[in-house]
């Protein structure tokens, strides 16, 4: 086969690294929106939106920065939500235990997964990820404590840390707000971090990282277990806001949305799945009424995307500005 | 009765039997998935939306045309194949130099796009097909469906002939040098892309052929492919891609293997065949017939 | 949630201040179902226009009500159904949310109408923990429940012959249910269960199972699953030759856009549970007759009819309390007067939120007792209204006081 040419040749658009300053600034200026944002917007839609968000900039560490498209983030994603809606409905967890032990399911998931899935690349990852979370699926489907197709319903809104009454929206917003902006953090260190760089050169070219002397697929191991922990941590704080977990979040199209996200708002950059997730975010909530067309729509979103704008929505209004930048400065 | 060992040999031969009929299906789709990927190095993720376009067609043709299960046998393929070229001359040619994921991607979309117009046009809940072979033959062991031997055989006898175009004439020595260096193979003034064209029509014209099959035996739905394609994955996987027969045999194989777990434990047979695919991964990550590339 | 209970309590008393000074009472029906997925066709548009028939032949402008009927796609996911949901009751001033097939959704939505203190009355779910474990000061579960067809399906072919089961299962919750409620049925009336199988969901390929069902000699085979599965069970069991070797389906949960898209020639001797059959009685002829006319010529589900009739129950509840806002009083005097209306008869409201009325057995036609599309059912048997739901002094429903 020709392929290891070819997949090591054209990895995802990557990032144009813009001036820090006027990221700090915007990143500023961004949070002082969303601090506002719930006294004009509805705040559920706003909660699902940051939900979603983090679940598509986790997905984006493995294909934006590892180079590895999975195909099975849901498992994580509603795994986690399972395990959080069951500590906190049935063993009466507080929720910032409950969401401490989604995201530990989802992490320890993540290893087990990742062990069997880095032994191949390219489209056989992917396979392999959509295989195994299809498997999951099945045993959520058929194991008890999740209820089936009934899903776990009326997760109680417990204090957090036994003071923070977040039963109110405002409140609970606010909550997610600081999961959402803590675990977008995490993510800009670790991408910006040596660990991040390795995993960039294994994304670009894997077989001479190796040859630098770094074991590829533990980097890849690592990656894979962060980027499972961070879509549990989205699935749990899902959770939270709608108080249920169902079987929604654990099937393949779930996988198949979070990648919708990331392409539509540009993989490899930073902020792309965060404006991914909003745009599709919105589109299902007013869209809600055309019924199957929201599946069109989605596929044709699919499509154009990989034929006409590769780098997403923030991946070409940075190669825009870079365009206008160079054009200044020459 | 049926619980554990104590299932008596007759019992045991049915449920080979019918892991046979499943196999088929298995086999004649991942036999698609690899023509298609072996020229195209695209993962057709359109595959399960082609599977059940066959099966539509074949209804579309009997409702609306009056032509009867024989005819579309012959007709959906070469509709859907026709369908599958257009799709290939005007949007993943574009794709063949970048990134294998962007096919994979592009496909997914489309499958989403078909699957949701067509449950936009005939809802969900699936329309029936007559049965073109009904009545049976009791072999002693079990009642056999004449219309599931008619699959059987069928797809053997399609299977086979795919192999033997492929490894034994001399159109397959082109297709095969093709993949592996296609600029030689248009220097010696072989056109490729029609080459390449005609290939994927072909794989999908074999999803949409087991389609047609698959629609006296199970409900004309716009979700029977996005399930299947899944199970199918696992199974090209499994038998890797590197050979025309490994994916009939795995398809054949893995039917069995799932015919039979739904006999000693049922509770696993949605899960069987992902189990054996991690155990292959782990044991031959490029699969049981695949060469490591 | 107390304080901004309060503040709803609040805003809505202001609001039925200034309606009652000047306008008609306002109410905001919201039907939330599937419009396009699996259960699109056994509710979907169709209960929206039945909804609305509903408030026509209330005749509720001359009443003094001031009706509004809206209608959301929850494409069958929990999260999108509460969404939708929460933004009706908090911004759009939705009072009651009709139909919602889907387990999952169904209990989600209850959920969210309780927190909210507005009215849902479940037409399209199956699932008996709506007045059972899960139940609410403001659900009502109108049509029917996995336990009347466990119980209907199970007694009334025991009693007619069918006494040696064997079923297929879906294998998730429901399923097991099913399987759980109906077997404790046909042994509690002397039959006898010989085996089942568990069959994972969305299993296109039955034949492994219909084989191990076709030798353990059952009379009866029980379906216990739904939608596709069902519909492919019992498309292979012909295949199979399974009814002409003397055994018999039963469907567990079938509806009658099912029997539809299987067609007659496939379907033939089922066995099923309904609560409405159309062609039963001269006013659900005319009701479907209209309903024909609107929705291209199909004839309505016992889905739809149950929005229909649940509609009309609400209405004169809110006529007799005049507002529509305080959802348990809605709910609480729902239960109070009796229920009367053309398509279910006579009943009541029970204080677990239960719907009363008879539930039937019918069998599917022969194609050649068939006089044409949608003539498909005969009547076996009527299950009378005091046995054909769950009896209170089972019910795990913490709003019904025990001993």
């Amino acid at each position: 086969m020709s392929a290891s040419t070819s997949s090591s040749s054209r990895a995802p658009a990557g990032a144009a690294s813009g001036g820090s300053s006027v990221l700090t600034v915007m990143g500023l200026a961004a949070i002082a929106v969303l601090l506002v944002a719930p006294f004009g917007v509805y705040p559920v839609f706003l909660m699902k939106v940051m939900c979603f968000a983090l679940f598509a900039c986790a997905f984006n560490l493995m294909l934006g920065y590892t180079g590895l498209l999975s195909f099975g983030h849901a498992m994580f994603f509603g795994g986690s939500a399972y395990i959080t809606a069951h500590t906190i409905k049935v063993m009466g967890f507080s929720p910032e235990l409950g969401i401490l032990a989604g995201v530990a399911f989802a992490a320890a998931l993540g290893f087990v997964v990742g062990i069997i899935a880095i032994r191949r690349q390219g489209i056989y990852f992917a396979m392999v990820t959509l295989a195994l979370a299809q498997m999951f699926f099945f045993f959520c489907l058929q194991a008890p404590f999740t209820g089936g197709e009934d899903g776990l319903q009326s997760v109680p809104r417990r204090p957090l840390f036994g003071f923070i009454d977040i039963t109110n929206d405002v409140h609970l917003y606010y909550v997610v707000l600081a999961i959402f902006v803590i675990g977008f953090l995490v993510i800009y260190r670790t991408i910006h971090s040596p660990f991040g760089q390795v995993l960039k050169a294994i994304r670009e070219n894997e077989p001479r990282a190796i040859s630098l002397g770094y074991r590829a697929n533990q980097y890849k191991l690592l990656a894979f277990v962060l980027s499972a922990g961070l879509a549990g941590l989205a699935g749990s704080t899902k959770v939270l806001v709608f108080q249920l977990a169902s079987l929604t979040d654990v099937a393949w199209q779930m996988s198949g949305e979070v990648i919708l996200m990331t392409l539509v708002g540009g993989m490899g950059t930073i902020l792309g799945p965060v404006v991914g997730a909003a745009v599709i975010v919105t589109m299902q909530n007013y869209l809600a009424g055309l019924g199957e067309w929201v599946l069109v729509i989605q596929g044709v979103i699919f499509v154009a995307a990989v034929s006409l704008f590769r780098r997403g929505i923030v991946g070409e209004v940075l190669a825009i500005a870079k365009y206008y930048g160079s054009r200044k400065a020459g | 009765m049926f619980e554990l060992l104590g299932i008596p040999p007759q019992a045991l031969f049915g449920q080979l039997l019918l892991g046979l009929i499943n196999g088929a299906f298995y086999a004649m789709l991942s036999l698609g998935l690899a023509v298609i990927f072996g020229l195209l190095n695209v993962i057709n993720f359109t595959h399960g939306a082609q599977y059940m376009m066959g099966a539509f067609a074949a209804w579309m043709l009997l409702n609306y045309l009056g032509v009867p299960f024989w005819g579309a046998l012959v007709i959906a393929p070469v509709i859907v194949a026709i369908i599958g070229m257009v799709i290939e001359r005007t949007l993943l040619r574009r794709l063949y130099n970048l990134d294998h994921l962007y096919g994979l991607l592009l496909t997914f979309g489309l499958a989403l796009i078909f699957e949701g117009l067509f449950r936009r046009q005939y809802g969900s809940s699936g329309l029936p097909y007559n049965n073109p072979l009904p009545g049976g033959t009791n072999l002693g062991f079990m009642f056999l469906p004449n219309y599931r031997a008619f699959v059987v055989v069928a797809s053997l006898v399609v299977c086979f002939a795919t192999w033997f175009v492929i490894e034994r004439t001399k159109l397959g020595s082109y297709l095969r040098a093709a993949t592996e260096r296609p600029d030689l193979v248009q220097a010696f003034g072989i056109d490729v892309p029609r080459m390449i064209t005609l290939t994927y029509g072909f794989g999908v014209g074999l999803a949409a052929l087991a389609g047609v099959l698959a629609a006296p035996a199970y409900q004309v739905s716009p979700t029977m492919g996005s399930n299947l394609i899944i199970v199918v994955f696992a199974v090209v996987v499994i038998g890797g891609m590197g050979s025309i027969m490994g994916a009939i045999l795995t398809g054949f194989g893995l039917g069995v293997v799932e015919g039979l777990t739904k006999v000693f434990y049922p509770e696993a047979s949605s899960t069987v065949i992902f189990v054996i695919m991690a155990i292959v991964l782990m044991v031959k990550p490029a699969g049981l017939f695949g060469t490591a590339k | 949630m107390r304080f901004a209970a309060i503040l709803l309590a609040a805003t809505s008393l202001v609001g039925i201040g200034v309606a009652q000074a000047a306008d008609p009472v306002p109410v905001k029906i919201g039907v939330l179902n599937d419009q396009s997925g699996l259960y699109a066709d056994l509710g979907g548009p169709g209960s929206v226009w039945a909804a609305k028939k509903a408030v026509e032949d209330f005749g509720a402008a001359a009443k003094g009500l001031k009706v509004e009927v809206i209608a959301a796609d929850h494409q069958n996911k929990a999260d999108v159904g509460t969404s939708i949901a929460r933004k009706w009751y908090d911004t759009e001033g939705v009072d009651v949310i009709l139909d919602t097939p889907n387990s999952g959704v169904a209990l989600a939505v209850s959920g969210v109408t309780q927190e909210k203190n507005k009215v849902f009355i479940n037409s399209g779910a199956a699932t008996s923990d709506l007045t059972g474990k899960a139940c609410t000061p403001n659900t009502v579960h109108w049509t029917y429940d996995t336990w009347a067809l466990a119980n209907g399906t199970g007694k009334a072919i025991v009693k007619t012959g069918g006494d040696t089961w064997f079923f297929l299962t879906a294998d998730y919750a429901f399923g097991h249910a099913l399987e759980r409620d109906t077997s404790k049925v046909v042994v509690d009336n002397g039959g006898k269960v010989v085996g089942s199988v568990k069959v994972p969901l969305n299993n296109a390929d039955f034949s492994s199972f219909l084989l191990q069902a076709q030798s353990s000699k059952a009379k009866i085979i029980g379906l216990a699953n739904a939608g596709g599965d069902t519909i492919n069970s019992i498309k292979q069991a012909s295949e199979y030759g399974i009814v002409e070797g003397g055994q018999k389906l039963a469907g567990l949960l079938i509806f009658l856009t099912d029997v539809h898209s299987l067609g007659l020639k496939t379907a033939q001797g089922l066995n099923l549970t309904s609560a409405w059959y159309w062609d039963q009685t001269d006013a659900n002829r005319k009701f479907a007759d209209e309903f024909a006319k609107a929705n291209g010529g199909r004839r309505p589900t016992m889905v739809q009819a149950g929005v229909y009739s649940g509609v009309l129950h609400y209405l004169k509840a809110v006529e007799a309390l005049k507002s529509a806002k305080d959802g348990a009083a809605v709910v609480a005097e729902m239960k109070k007067i009796p229920t009367d209306d053309p398509l279910f008869g006579k009943g009541e409201v029970r204080a677990d939120g239960r719907h009363i009325h008879p539930m039937y057995l019918y069998e599917v036609k022969k194609p050649s007792e068939s006089k044409g599309p949608w003539d498909y059912y005969i009547l076996k048997a009527t299950i009378p209204a005091n046995e054909a739901f769950r009896p209170l002094s089972e019910s795990d429903c913490p709003l019904v006081k025990k001993g």
